[in-house]
């Protein structure tokens, strides 16, 4: 596990012996999101945090090449493209993350010998872009009416590290298990802003 | 993915409708969709809908050494991406025609026109210019990619802001965002290309041609221009030969359409300048609609980390690995077997026409199966050479069934008789299988 994550959420860290952080302001920022707003996609959604805004693309379940198939389970491809330049490594290892959380929380036994496709596009990053990346993904999913086991969302969390805290790996540790804490409460926010927006988009119909 | 073939009868229902001057949205011949633009938060990035082709263009800019035979100007750099997600036939090997073609016309009508003014980028001569760099993406194809991204690139040029340099003799300061204000690049016209596509050998003329009407057009005629009626750019594609009266005219629509998008370029520009200067709130997330059930909005939300210690000591104590899905294949009969669901049946309530359905459909294997069991090389049909010829089905296909000559009778009988009881078994996998969705 990476034991520094970039900041969204500001968590100030303790210096000393271990002593309890005091919940302060932690806040998630304002949240924006759009479904099915792309008419040739099976699926589409655009994600906003703040001024981070991630447009996603679903197209699935669909054909693929005999090369790529796998028999039993559908084959996910996660593409990420950056707003400027070409794609480079860290988009490569942004999508192998992706495509993981994707694989673990898609049906794909469901819908064997064929391809799903979610395609990132970064429209601007202001922090917290993975997180951003992985929120969009899944209302895209979702949208898409790709079957899933659960759904999954992303939060970063900030390690503000001094000189002693670097040195001690135990209360590091600590202090990352509290990040995930902190997280999981962050995302339950996130997962009633989904409830809530499907809610609203299905009451008319 | 391949591209799904447009059917032939699709064809020729456009082709007719142009023909009774006719399109499948209701608009006239020159009339172009509408045309949205919305700005991000930082300078030189914007959205361009067009209809709803989708084109995201954003600008940015480095300090390079300049190139050798031009050592006092600047370098612009164009690049279209035509993403995965535009339409699922861009795939990364698949659209290089299509992919130059567009990225030539793009850097004539921008780059050839001198739209920009490349000195004016020059900081110090021989070493240091600016180097202007604008990314398109596509994100939604629906025709007429060309005019959405020439707008997307101008608008995003237009809107873009570069830091201040200043050169004191030897000495180059670059401020921040922070320090000086950033500049705007200096723009001398704003060329936009217009679109014509052309039917029956240039009989029917359409402008701003959406995806269909793109797929069965003869041949495409771009003209670049800007809204003093200069054209920068003129390229006729797809080998249909035109008039010079025809090209004249089309020359004369695209004056018009350029002014008309030219002003509403600028009134964008000038909305999102107030915006910004009055300190409002402005980018995507104000560009989309409350009204609309699909979007959704939440403000800021401020979350309690008074207990993380203590939910910490929790998920440690109880993470266990995610429990395994896998699908187990099931046996129907020998031969038949079953690996996932695929998906439900959306139909609804056909319960008495799936039985009568698949009582035919049972028959009907039955037959075969026994026919293959049997495996002769003789095909005789069954009508004529039988005693007591019995309908087995209503359906009008003829079916091959291959018997043994000397056992026709017998086998007929035990045909119905075996149809019969196959039929029954054939219910229960079928019956199984409803019931199994049922259940869920």
């Amino acid at each position: 596990m990476e034991e520094e994550r970039h900041a969204d959420a500001k968590i100030r860290a303790e210096t000393g012996t271990g002593s309890s952080p005091r919940g302060p302001g932690c806040s998630l920022r304002h949240f924006a999101c759009e479904q099915n707003l792309l008419s040739r996609p099976d699926g589409s959604a655009s994600f906003l945090q703040g001024d981070t805004s991630v447009l996603a693309g679903v197209y699935g379940p669909a054909e693929v090449k005999v090369s790529k198939e796998i028999f039993n389970k559908a084959t996910l491809e996660v593409i990420l493209r950056p707003k400027i330049g070409l794609p480079g490594v860290a988009e490569k290892s942004r999508e192998r993350l992706i495509r993981n959380t994707c694989e673990a929380a898609v049906l794909g036994t469901l819908h064997p010998r064929t391809s799903i496709t979610v395609v990132l596009q970064v429209v601007s990053d202001a922090g917290s872009l993975l997180a951003c990346c992985l929120n969009a993904a899944c209302i895209a999913l979702v949208d898409a009416g790709v079957p899933m086991r659960a759904l999954f969302c992303g939060v970063t969390c900030a390690l503000d590290s001094d000189g002693s805290l670097v040195l001690d790996p135990t209360s590091k540790q600590e202090k990352l298990q509290q990040c995930l804490a902190a997280a999981q409460a962050a995302s339950q926010h996130i997962f009633r802003f989904y409830r809530e927006s499907l809610q609203r988009r299905y009451s008319k119909s | 993915m391949k591209e799904t073939p447009l059917s032939n009868c699709e064809r020729r229902f456009l082709l007719r409708a142009i023909e009774e001057k006719k399109r499948l949205d209701g608009r006239q011949t020159y009339d172009y969709r509408n045309i949205r633009i919305s700005f991000g938060t930082d300078y030189g990035c914007c959205i361009v809908e067009l209809g709803k082709t989708r084109v995201l263009g954003q600008v940015s800019c480095e300090l390079v050494a300049p190139k050798l035979n031009r050592a006092t100007e600047g370098i612009l750099f164009f690049n279209l991406e035509l993403s995965q997600m535009a339409a699922p036939a861009f795939e990364p090997g698949r659209q290089s025609d299509l992919l130059v073609k567009l990225n030539r016309l793009l850097e004539r009508c921008l780059r050839n026109s001198k739209c920009i003014d490349t000195e004016s980028l020059c900081v110090v001569a021989g070493e240091k210019v600016w180097q202007i760099r604008v990314d398109l993406h596509l994100l939604n194809h629906d025709g007429n990619i060309i005019d959405a991204a020439s707008i997307a690139a101008i608008v995003a040029l237009c809107h873009f802001r570069r830091p201040d340099v200043s050169v004191q003799g030897d000495e180059v300061t670059l401020y921040t965002p922070e320090e000086r204000d950033p500049v705007p690049l200096s723009i001398h016209h704003m060329p936009i290309c217009v679109s014509f596509a052309f039917f029956q050998q240039g009989t029917y003329l359409l402008v701003d041609p959406n995806e269909r009407e793109e797929r069965v057009m003869d041949g495409l005629l771009v003209i670049a221009m800007n809204k003093h009626r200069e054209i920068c750019t003129i390229q006729s594609s797809g080998g249909i030969m035109l008039l010079k009266d025809q090209v004249l005219r089309c020359s004369k629509i695209a004056g018009v359409k350029v002014a008309e998008i030219t002003e509403l370029i600028q009134k964008a520009l000038e909305n999102d300048q107030k915006v910004r200067k009055e300190g409002g709130k402005f980018g995507f997330a104000e560009s989309i609609a409350n009204q609309r059930i699909t979007a959704f909005k939440m403000e800021k939300a401020s979350i309690d980390t008074s207990d993380v210690e203590e939910k910490a000591e929790e998920i440690i104590a109880e993470a266990e690995p995610p429990s395994e899905v896998v699908s187990k294949p099931v046996l129907w009969t020998p031969g038949t077997a079953q690996i996932g669901e695929g998906v439900e049946n959306s139909w609804g309530d056909l319960e008495d026409s799936e039985k009568e359905d698949d009582d035919e459909g049972g028959s009907d294997e039955a037959i075969i199966l026994d026919s293959i069991k049997m495996d002769t090389g003789i095909e005789v049909s069954d009508i004529g050479s039988q005693d007591a010829p019995i309908i087995l089905s209503d359906s009008e296909e003829e079916e091959m069934i291959i018997l043994e000559p000397d056992k026709n009778p017998k086998k007929i009988r035990t045909q119905t008789t075996g149809v019969k009881q196959e039929k029954a078994p054939n219910k229960k996998p079928v019956k199984r299988r409803k019931k199994k969705r049922a259940a869920n």
